[in-house]
């Protein structure tokens, strides 16, 4: 009996359909919890189903490349969803169009900020020069991100990570920080949620407002265009004077 | 569905070889997006089918960000022996930014902008 598991298992942690599922299973459970706590933006869907699955991985001591075969076809879906964004912009164009200045001067404020502050603090704190090359693109989107960090010198699966971790911090964060800051209106959330936090931060702005989606949207796009564009002579500069 | 998928494909693809035949920065899929996007203005709009299941797919995109964040088991090494600086920065570079964008977009839009009623 225990050896007839034993096989089972050893077909399953070979296929890709473990991984498909185990990913779907995990996100929603962390999807219900989430709903259940009234979305709470500290209950993030993808904190708590990314915990999830690294335990499970972990435990079972199955490999991140054997899951990856798995979980790919959710990956893969990154590209068209990026594409179908066009349509909430669309929606939202006219909108965007009467706010065209804040746009681009929050646009290029926030893409400094992002970029500039993430590699001096993590220079004035000891990290490593690869450390720091893989932090400085880690507010735009994964797939712009890592290969931002493959030209400058950092470790592109490490960006991956402080991508998403980046993601997480300004979707469990951006509700209090503006709350704080008494800003209401849900295009300035969303587009500042949108540069700080790219994909992630406009998924949790989408759950909010349709409003705030579409601006978040449109800040992703033009932040992961504006810093591919700065981030290799801004960490040349960077090190220069360093 | 499946008009919508292909469609949404297309502009992917599209926007793939002009990222690479141009070697743009940009990566294909926002390209796509671009062009999905003007292809819309030109139209006038999404049909139905490309409107729902562009709903459905991006209600769930936090799903798509998962398989991508799970690779922090690979990278449990440095994270623990750099967790702290990693942290901070992360920490302050994203509060930062959510500040200075929402700050500087709230200032824009309050300086009085030259009204078109003004005589």
């Amino acid at each position: 009996m225990t050896q007839e598991i034993s096989q089972i298992w050893v077909y399953l942690s070979a296929s890709p359909l473990l991984g498909l599922t185990i990913t779907l299973l995990a996100y929603q459970a962390a999807f219900a919890l989430y709903s259940r706590s009234g979305n709470n933006p500290l209950a993030n869907p993808v904190l708590i189903a990314v915990f999830i699955l690294v335990l499970f991985l972990m435990l079972t001591a199955t490999s991140y490349e054997t899951y990856f075969s798995g979980a790919q076809f959710v990956h893969f879906l990154l590209g068209p969803a990026t594409v179908a964004l066009a349509i909430p912009l669309y929606t939202q164009f006219r909108r965007v169009r009467s706010m065209l200045l804040p746009v681009l001067a929050g646009l290029i404020a926030g893409s400094l900020t992002a970029i500039v502050s993430a590699v001096l603090v993590a220079r004035l704190l000891g990290a490593s020069a690869s450390t720091q090359f893989s932090l400085a693109p880690k507010s735009v989107t994964t797939p712009i991100a890592m290969g931002i960090a493959e030209r400058i010198g950092g470790i592109p699966s490490l960006t991956a990570v402080l991508v998403i971790v980046t993601g997480i911090l300004g979707a469990v964060g951006a509700r209090f920080v503006f709350d704080a800051m008494k800003v209401r209106d849900p295009a300035i959330r969303g587009f500042a949620i949108g540069i700080a936090s790219h994909g992630i931060g406009t998924a949790r702005a989408f759950q909010v407002n349709e409003q705030s989606g579409a601006f978040a949207a449109l800040a992703m796009g033009m932040n992961g265009a504006l810093t591919a564009l700065l981030v290799p002579w801004i960490t040349t500069y960077l090190i220069n004077i360093g | 569905m499946i008009f919508a998928l292909s469609a949404l494909l297309v502009f992917q693809l599209a926007g793939e070889v002009l990222a690479r035949s141009l070697s743009l920065p940009i990566p294909g899929p926002v390209i796509g997006m671009l062009m999905l996007f003007v292809a819309l203005v030109l139209r006038g709009g999404p049909g139905e089918e490309l409107q729902t299941t562009s709903q459905n797919l991006l209600q769930h995109l936090s799903l798509l960000f998962v398989p991508a964040g799970t690779g922090i088991m690979i990278h449990l090494h440095r994270v623990s022996d750099e967790w702290l600086p990693l942290l901070v920065s992360l920490l302050v570079s994203t509060l930062a930014t959510l500040v200075v964008t929402a700050l500087v977009m709230k200032l824009c839009q309050r300086s009085p902008a030259p009204s078109k009623e003004a005589p």
